[in-house]
């Protein structure tokens, strides 16, 4: 049996300690953009979000594909975490993007921009995987089509990704890239602390969440082995595994 | 990049306040998410102190239970 708790304080502290060295890094360390000026530093946490919530969506595919091949369901539920975390941190890209380009733009949201966009249809598929989950009762079936929309989902990703990177016409920023980047010194150290803060973050809660998980459904078996299969009240339909 | 090169850099008392939104929006989240967590954690709590009690009520409901004669 995994015990996800294990390791789970190191690594609240390790993210803690990292996320706040980011947080120094970006207000004290890193210098104003030539350009943006001060409005520059939301990038710290912006970016980071969003490659670590697109990131958790291909973790989520390679989990789910894990399960198709073993048919064990622990991996579809931590397939189901990692796509439930990676939302969370992707609603975080979308609101602080968002006002990043009202302060930048003057617009909150600018349409004709591909990054924006895909980002959007992005989240918007995953999006459907909970009710995708939520519309069917059989758990294993549930599971199953789950994590073929997973993999699927999780390949379009990258896909996704790289086809705006070859879109000519864009007005978003490019922070990172293949040949170098465009930060100095400075401002690469502060984004690649940030970076490791928020994927620390991002591992942390997924093992929160799946060692919440676990309790809860070890509680459960516990309670049918020693009292009985009725003495367990039957779980309302949920796209959560159980 | 055109959108981007025209824009100018915002005077910080301008500036600060679309930054301070961005951080307590991030900080927002993860405090709601543990929030959840937390309620979800509590409520597991309650489920294993159902289950020891209804396990001690169990027990000693087969403790009082009067042995039986064996049938020969």
């Amino acid at each position: 049996m995994t015990t996800y708790g294990r390791g789970l304080r190191g690594l609240s502290l390790a993210a803690a300690a990292t996320m706040t060295a980011a947080l120094v890094l970006t207000f004290f360390y890193a210098p104003l953009d030539a350009n943006q000026g001060f409005i520059q530093k939301i990038f710290y946490i912006h970016v980071p979000l969003a490659i670590t919530a697109l990131c958790g969506f291909v973790f989520g595919g390679v989990l789910g594909a894990v399960y198709l091949r073993t048919g064990d369901r622990k991996w579809d539920i931590r397939s189901y975490v990692a796509i439930h975390m990676a939302l969370i941190f992707g609603i975080g890209t979308l609101l602080t993007g968002t006002i990043w380009a009202k302060a930048s733009w003057g617009h909150w949201w600018v349409w004709s921009d591909p990054t924006l966009t895909s980002f959007l249809i992005v989240m918007l598929l995953f999006a459907t995987y909970q009710p995708l989950r939520f519309s069917i009762e059989d758990p294993e079936r549930q599971s199953r089509y789950a994590s073929v929309f997973a993999v699927v989902a999780g390949a379009f990703v990258p896909l996704n990704f790289i086809a705006v990177r070859a879109a000519q016409a864009y007005v978003h920023p490019r922070v990172l890239t293949l040949t170098g980047g465009n930060l100095p010194g400075s401002m690469r150290l502060t984004f690649l602390v940030a970076l490791a803060g928020v994927a620390l973050l991002y591992v942390t809660l997924w093992k929160y969440e799946m060692a919440a998980k676990s309790t809860r459904m070890q509680v459960r078996a516990l309670r049918r082995a020693l009292l009985g299969e009725d003495s367990v009240v039957p779980l309302k339909r949920s796209a959560a595994p159980s | 990049m055109s959108l981007l090169a025209v824009a100018p850099a915002l005077p910080l008392h301008t500036a600060g306040k679309y930054v301070a939104g961005a951080y307590i929006v991030f900080l927002a989240i993860v405090l709601i998410y543990v929030g959840i967590m937390a309620s979800r954690l509590s409520r597991t709590e309650r489920e294993l102190i159902e289950l020891r009690r209804d396990v001690e009520a169990q027990r000693s409901a087969q403790d009082s239970e009067p042995e039986r004669e064996p049938v020969a």
